[in-house]
């Protein structure tokens, strides 16, 4: 399942959900990424994220074919916010679910990687250092498109 | 066709999205782009750095060679930075 979202979401409470009522699922793999209060030496007062209603639905709902595809799951669920949030707030939950814990692993580090890449979403960093404060937005980094590049086939 | 702008393309060419009739001649992203950059400064200056912009058609992500035709939606936007 995917959801694309402006509210905050309870991550435990999605973890139960996703196992609810069902006695085969023997593992649940999960990351969750979060705001963080600083990029460097700035201190990050707040994080805006854009999205592309439409294209953004159809990428996460393609990435997560592609890891049903790979991989033996019972259930995944990938859940993306969208606005301002602040530090320590919950951005993006990815959750994978099977009988044994290496699909489940694998299969959410794909998530993450993948999504990092291909879902058309976008940071604005509300940022203050000793020079004042400012926004920015953030930069696409090589790391990423490197961890992705690693489940290409 | 309908063209959108997202993150800080948005910013350059000053609109989220617009309504455009390019000529018949323009017929795939490269040559719509450069179409484009004659309206908008700010696309000129992005598209001046290789690889920053990205584009989509129709929602799917597109290269320059490839086709775009009058009623598509294309959109263009920095790389991503999501997740």
């Amino acid at each position: 399942m995917i959801r694309v979202q402006e509210a905050p979401f309870d991550v435990g409470a999605e973890l139960a959900a996703l196992s609810a009522g069902r006695t085969d699922i023997g593992a649940i793999a999960s990351f969750v990424g979060l705001v963080r209060d600083h990029a460097g030496a700035q201190a990050t007062l707040a994080m805006t994220l854009e999205h592309y209603p439409g294209m953004t639905e159809k990428k996460l709902a393609e990435i997560e074919a592609e890891a049903r595809a790979r991989w033996p799951l019972q259930a995944s669920l990938i859940v993306h916010r969208y606005g301002r949030m602040l530090p320590g707030e919950p951005i993006v939950l990815v959750a994978t679910a099977s009988p044994h814990r290496s699909a489940a692993l694998e299969a959410c580090a794909f998530l993450i990687d993948w999504l990092k890449t291909e879902a058309p979403f976008w940071k604005l960093e509300e940022t203050r250092d000793d020079a004042g404060a400012g926004a920015r937005w953030v930069e696409a980094r090589e790391t990423d498109e490197r961890a992705a590049a690693r489940w290409r086939r | 066709m309908k063209i959108l702008y997202f993150a800080w393309l948005r910013s350059r060419t000053g609109m989220a999205h617009e309504e455009v009739a390019p000529p018949a001649e323009i017929t795939t992203v490269g040559a719509l782009m450069e179409w484009l950059a004659g309206r908008h400064p700010g696309f000129a200056e992005a598209m001046a750095a290789p690889g920053v912009i990205r584009a989509a058609v129709n929602q799917d992500y597109a290269q320059p060679e490839d086709p775009v035709r009058p009623g598509d939606e294309v959109a263009f936007f920095p790389p991503v930075t999501g997740g």
